[in-house]
């Protein structure tokens, strides 16, 4: 039966992508089961995006076999979010808007979405003109009204101050801990790409390490952080820890 | 007096005198461009979004053939339109041609490539920008196209002004399927036309003069455009047009 915690909501078998003659993934297997909160971490080029593009749809594969259980609702959050030329109500509505809901009941969805993110009062305003922090909860909150059961961010923070940086993480912890359309016995799916391993640390349940588009450790955060680590990786938690 | 300052003495003149043939020509000659540009934006506004954002085999074949298209005379356009709308040729039976539908065809006709292919560029931008994000929300290459189109309206409107100027200061489609009948499809242009040939270079001048004001008057529109948009959207980005007379 699909959807259920102990099945797997995406199954990659040896998954490998090329953009041109340049790969992006090489050979990548594994499983993420619902519930989980991944954090895919590595340099730039490891082919953090790649993955969650693949696993969102957007991006084709090569070789290697790619189940995910279409019944589940998928979000996708990328670094720098769109927003549409109008006002963040009306973004909001439009994810709504394109998976079917009436344009009159998107609306009013995206005011309570909104009102989740605290910016019911900007609800008006042009999407444009708010500050990266805004746009990117704008965002959160437009996946949010989606009811997904699985939650794709791409580096979500990566590109806003310190304090919007924490709005938007514990917006993420706050979505984590709540379910989606599956129902309350289905928590959401986290799927994370950071280069913030304090972030890592308090959002992630598992972390997998990719270097050049490989999958090189893929560790419950805990052993991540204390236990052994492949030689790379160990050097890119001690660069980035500092 | 020169001819220069003649010709400028005579255009203030013309434009402050309420000689009712001249402001029938210019009248005519602003309805029979607006009518071409608001046919042709309505097919090459789709059109052109969605060649920026589909991807199908023999796509850089079309692409290429509508740049192609770019730099057809209008001479060439009017004599294609011409053969059309002639008694023997397929739409003759319409009994267009030499009327106000046959230069507002050819103009359509003319300005149809410029509005696809700018609105092409400008929307291919768009998607390579922000497409992914539209995809991941589950829009489809149509639905996308015209969401970006929108998206993109200040810079199409930009689009629509250029065409128009590109409309407006043709002469060789008109004057073949218009045939320049005084009174009845005499357009700025082709009254320029005519009246150099007949050696009256003031009243020519004058009306290119008008012509040119005209032009004038629609970058200044644009220029407000866009310091609109920079004051509503915080941003100035978009394809940068402006119209040549």
């Amino acid at each position: 039966m699909s959807g259920l915690p102990d099945t797997p909501w995406a199954d990659l078998r040896q998954v490998t992508v090329r953009y041109g003659r340049v790969p992006a993934l090489e050979q990548v297997t594994l499983c993420i089961t619902p519930g989980e909160r991944v954090a895919l971490v590595g340099a730039n080029g490891s082919g953090k995006s790649t993955l969650l593009r693949v696993l969102n749809g957007l991006a084709g594969t090569q070789a290697g076999g790619l189940h995910c259980d279409a019944t589940l609702r998928q979000a996708m959050l990328f670094q720098r979010p769109h927003m549409l030329r109008t006002s963040a109500q009306n973004n909001v509505a439009l994810g709504l808007w394109l998976r079917g809901t009436r344009w009159r009941d998107a609306r009013l969805q995206a005011l309570t979405a909104l009102q989740r993110v605290g910016l019911q009062d900007i609800a008006a305003q042009n999407a444009r003109t708010l500050s990266g922090g805004q746009q990117q909860r704008v965002a959160l909150a437009r996946a949010w009204a989606l009811r997904p059961d699985v939650l794709l961010l791409d580096e979500p923070t990566a590109s806003l101050d310190p304090h919007a940086k924490r709005e938007v993480e514990a917006l993420m912890a706050d979505f984590a801990a709540s379910h989606g359309a599956a129902g309350p016995a289905h928590p959401v799916t986290m799927v994370f790409s950071s280069h913030n391993l304090g972030q890592v640390k308090r959002l992630a349940s598992r972390v997998i390490y990719l270097e050049h588009g490989r999958l090189v450790a893929d560790l419950p955060v805990h052993d991540f952080f204390n236990g052994p680590l492949p030689e790379a990786a160990r050097l890119f938690v001690k660069g980035e820890l500092g | 007096m020169s001819t220069l300052t003649e010709s400028a003495v005579t255009a203030l003149q013309l434009t402050l005198s309420s000689d009712p043939v001249l402001w029938t020509i210019v009248g005519r000659s602003l309805s029979v461009s607006a009518t071409a540009c608001l046919l042709a934006c309505g097919m090459g506004l789709v059109l052109g979004a969605w060649l920026g954002v589909a991807r199908f085999v023999g796509r850089g074949a079309v692409l290429a053939v509508l740049n192609t298209l770019l730099a057809v005379p209008s001479v060439v356009v009017g004599l294609v339109v011409y053969l059309v709308l002639s008694r023997s040729g397929p739409l003759g039976s319409l009994g267009w041609l030499f009327s106000f539908k046959a230069m507002v065809l050819a103009q359509a006709i003319l300005v149809l490539p410029v509005v696809t292919a700018l609105t092409r560029q400008v929307v291919e931008d768009a998607e390579r920008a922000h497409g992914e994000q539209l995809r991941s929300m589950g829009a489809g290459p149509l639905l996308r196209a015209l969401l970006l189109a929108w998206d993109e309206r200040y810079a199409l409107l930009t689009v629509l002004l250029a065409s128009f100027g590109r409309a407006i200061s043709e002469v060789g489609a008109v004057m073949i399927v218009g045939g320049n009948i005084d009174g009845f499809t005499r357009v700025m242009t082709t009254a320029i036309a005519l009246e150099t040939s007949k050696g009256d270079l003031p009243l020519a001048l004058a009306l290119g003069i008008i012509l040119l004001a005209v032009v004038l008057a629609l970058n200044v529109l644009i220029a407000l455009l866009r310091r609109w948009r920079e004051r509503v959207d915080g941003s100035a980005s978009g394809t940068a047009v402006g119209v040549a007379a």
